[in-house]
């Protein structure tokens, strides 16, 4: 990967999506690169919408993505995904199967989709993917989607490079006790029950009521969703845009 | 440095059959590859793309509807195209005898039919990608 990093990112800025492929790996494989890229890059920062996507294997994640995209691209916004799936801790291997939920998107030159394994990370995405997410900001993105590794409840690592943490939960995941622990449910900005045709009310009211007994300033939105059905990804849309204002809200405030 | 050998696995036009691609993605992943798999009845041009924005190394083409003759040359002249002639491709799937040879002269590197091992074709693999930074 010897290929001059200036020269990988004059092509990417023309709209290359080779020079951007190659960057992205470079990324992911060499720290070196890494930083000197992120220097490169620092100055056209911080006009993309980061958007985390995490919880448990199997809660439709990348369904969700996929529904969430195909209401981006109404709007015109253009999106670089970033599915991150768990590398073996035995063989360093690992399949990278999130892609395939998104297989409408495949052909849209507005959308732009890369998979990565963990390598080795254990907070739910790679250490390569703080620097992949300013690499999308820095050529135009207008939303930026990271969706996390499955995970329970320690995961938290998203939370420090997006703007907005979208937990998503399936019927079935638990008691009150589950609520109670701490994690991810203390630092999601908005809970998503999805599959919610199995059943999700009682889920909602738990979360409701044990957040509001936490030390939690506010109880973040709780919205039902069937991914597959096409149902209340409008709703969960229309959050994820209110969040997005309070972000902004918040950093002319000084936070 | 020894990163992580890419691969995607590709399913191009009418072929539902994946229970091979599908073993193939496992096997590779448990030869320390990471895998990619495009899902079923995939166009020339979303299986180029795909290997564009996921930088793969190797493209595994799995075809058993009797379509290779088509599809394959299409997406090696694509990647070509495209700036990705450098990527290994590999055919997979039922490949008559009599069609391989054409089909090697037209760009896929290697093909394993019925019978492969998955190790043989993870050696294949490793002997014939030269990672750029190892």
């Amino acid at each position: 990967m010897k290929q001059d990093i200036d020269k990988l990112i004059a092509g990417a800025l023309s709209g290359e999506e080779n020079s951007l492929s190659c960057l992205l790996a470079m990324v992911e494989n060499d720290d070196t690169s890494a930083s000197r890229i992120l220097n490169a890059i620092s100055p056209s920062l911080g006009k993309a919408y980061r958007i985390g996507i995490t919880g448990s294997p199997g809660s439709g994640k990348s369904t969700l993505i996929d529904k969430l995209v195909g209401i981006m691209r109404g709007k015109g916004l253009t999106v670089g995904v970033i599915c991150v799936d768990p590398s073996s801790p035995v063989t360093g291997g690992a399949v990278l199967g999130d892609r395939i939920r998104m297989e409408q998107h495949y052909s849209d030159d507005g959308v732009f989709i890369r998979s990565m394994a963990s390598r080795g990370s254990y907070g739910g995405i790679s250490k390569a993917v703080g620097v992949s997410v300013a690499l999308f900001d820095a050529f135009g993105k207008d939303v930026i989607i990271v969706e996390t590794v499955g995970i329970g409840q320690e995961g938290i690592d998203i939370t420090r490079i997006v703007d907005t943490t979208l937990l998503v939960l399936a019927p079935g995941w638990g008691d009150s006790m589950q609520l109670m622990k701490a994690g991810i449910l203390e630092v999601a900005d908005i809970i998503a029950i999805n599959k919610a045709d199995l059943g999700a009310d009682e889920l909602a009211d738990s979360i409701r009521d044990i957040l509001t007994l936490s030390s939690r300033k506010s109880v973040p939105p709780v919205i039902q969703t069937q991914a597959l059905n096409n149902i209340g990804i409008e709703d969960l849309y229309h959050e994820l845009e209110n969040q997005r204002g309070k972000h902004h809200h918040n950093e002319k405030n000084g936070r | 440095m020894n990163r992580p050998i890419r691969v995607l696995i590709a399913k191009p036009g009418l072929d539902g059959h994946d229970r091979g691609a599908l073993t193939l993605a496992m096997g590779l992943r448990d030869e320390g590859m990471e895998v990619i798999y495009t899902g079923v009845r995939q166009t020339v041009e979303n299986i180029v793309r795909t290997c564009s924005q996921e930088y793969v190394d190797v493209l595994g083409l799995s075809l058993l509807s009797g379509g290779h003759n088509y599809y394959f040359p299409k997406i090696i002249d694509l990647l070509k195209e495209k700036g990705l002639g450098h990527i290994l491709v590999l055919a997979g799937g039922i490949i008559p005898n009599e069609d391989r040879e054409s089909l090697k002269a037209k760009g896929v590197k290697e093909i394993f039919g019925p019978g492969s091992t998955i190790s043989d074709i993870a050696n294949y693999i490793r002997e014939n990608v030269r990672g750029e930074d190892s």
